[in-house]
């Protein structure tokens, strides 16, 4: 009777189980998604390297039956860039949240975009910073209610599939906890893509971000992205800001192609050196 | 209850059947499979678990189809299908829908 082990028992440390996220919380499901990604895309697992950063969703590095790294707060694109370029025959993803990569790591993602590195960004954006008490984000909507702003933020929140595409990011979607047969699609298509790859999960925060704004638990949360989500393919990613209990636009915005950091790098070279430079890295840099 | 037409697949199609297995000290009682369970397959239980959660539990194991939803959904890896029985397109319709009439009324 016990021969039954759960499907995900080869990527997820089923030992650490029950985790430390809470009851409704919408990172487990993104890494629900994640571990089938990780199957479907039929990638390497002994290839494959899992960095997050501080958090709530950077506890995921610690629940992975891979090579994994929890990096300290916002470092986790320098690490995942640095693990690229030393072992290029890596696939490495980020995972981690949008306090962690956006606000303080904001930098690193924008440049890691911009030159294209190799590497899968999974951002879990629950609106706040939740590990440390439920603070205002750069992702947090006007005007919610956090522990930091108690009569509503009034700053204008990031947009974040925006950000990576003016960034240079060369595949950006982005999905909810409740879509999950799509993005776990999306995290494939990301997971085979060469070059820098943006899935940013809106997920719900039960805890602090609803419960400060009287939004109910992590149920209620799925049935209003349920009623409150459409999905628009390739819509103008300038349009995709995210307002306060307004409409929440998914769907897949950009899927292009672009040199990446180490295509770039042996191009130039090539040219400088011409023959005598040897070519750094495999030629499927893409850990297959 | 009774079609108003047969499909034409209908004698093609098997309907898989699903074997749920709880992990019941696991769960935190998020409620998010039993909502969105498409054959309405699970409850939330009257009794507590381990951690003083009430668990998921399930009522009404025939009807799961292997849809696998709930799997996907749950958020604490606390709930997987497997396939138990795919029948034969002749002989399946088992037991949850005896009742139902097909094709011509």
């Amino acid at each position: 009777m016990n021969a039954v082990t759960h499907p995900m028992e080869d990527i997820l440390r089923m030992d650490r189980m029950p985790h430390i996220w809470c009851p409704g919380c919408g990172i487990g499901t993104a890494v629900t998604a994640f571990a089938m990604a990780l199957q479907k895309a039929e990638i390497c697992l002994d290839k494959t390297a899992v960095v997050s950063g501080i958090g709530c969703s950077g506890r995921v590095a610690g629940y992975v039956k891979l090579d994994s790294f929890h990096t300290t707060h916002g470092r986790a694109i320098p690490f995942a860039t640095g693990l690229k370029l030393a072992n290029p025959e890596l696939t490495v993803v980020v995972i981690s949240g949008d306090g962690d990569l956006i606000a303080i790591g904001g930098n690193h993602f924008i440049h890691a975009a911009r030159r294209n590195v190799d590497i899968k960004v999974f951002c879990i954006n629950n609106f706040n910073y939740a590990m440390t008490g439920g603070q205002l984000a750069p992702t947090t909507p006007e005007p919610a209610t956090t522990t930091t702003s108690p009569y509503g933020a009034f700053e204008h929140p990031f947009n974040l599939p925006f950000l990576a595409e003016s960034s240079g990011a060369v595949y950006v979607a982005r999905w909810t906890a409740l879509h999950i047969r799509r993005l776990t699609k999306s995290m494939t298509e990301a997971l085979s893509k060469k070059g820098f790859s943006f899935v940013e999960i809106i997920a719900p925060c039960p805890t602090l971000y609803s419960r400060r704004n009287r939004l109910g638990d992590g149920l209620d949360e799925l049935k209003y992205y349920h009623d409150n989500s459409v999905i628009k393919h390739g819509l103008d990613t300038r349009e995709l800001d995210i307002g306060y209990r307004k409409e929440i636009v998914m769907g897949k915005f950009v899927d292009k192609d672009r040199p990446t950091f180490i295509e770039a790098l042996n191009d130039r070279f090539t040219q400088v050196f011409g023959d005598k430079y040897e070519q750094y890295g495999p030629q499927n840099a893409n850990g297959n | 209850m009774s079609y108003w037409r047969k499909p034409l697949d209908w004698d093609k199609i098997n309907i898989p059947e699903g074997k749920i297995h709880v992990m019941e000290d696991q769960c935190k009682g998020c409620g998010f499979c039993v909502e969105y369970c498409p054959k309405d397959t699970l409850e939330m239980s009257d009794d507590f678990n381990l951690k003083g959660y009430h668990p998921v539990v399930v009522v009404n194991e025939k009807s799961c189809v292997n849809c696998q939803l709930c799997e996907v959904i749950c958020p604490e890896f606390a709930i997987f299908v497997t396939l138990k029985n795919n029948y034969p397109a002749t002989e399946r319709i088992p037991e949850t829908r005896k009742g139902v009439k097909i094709g011509e009324s």
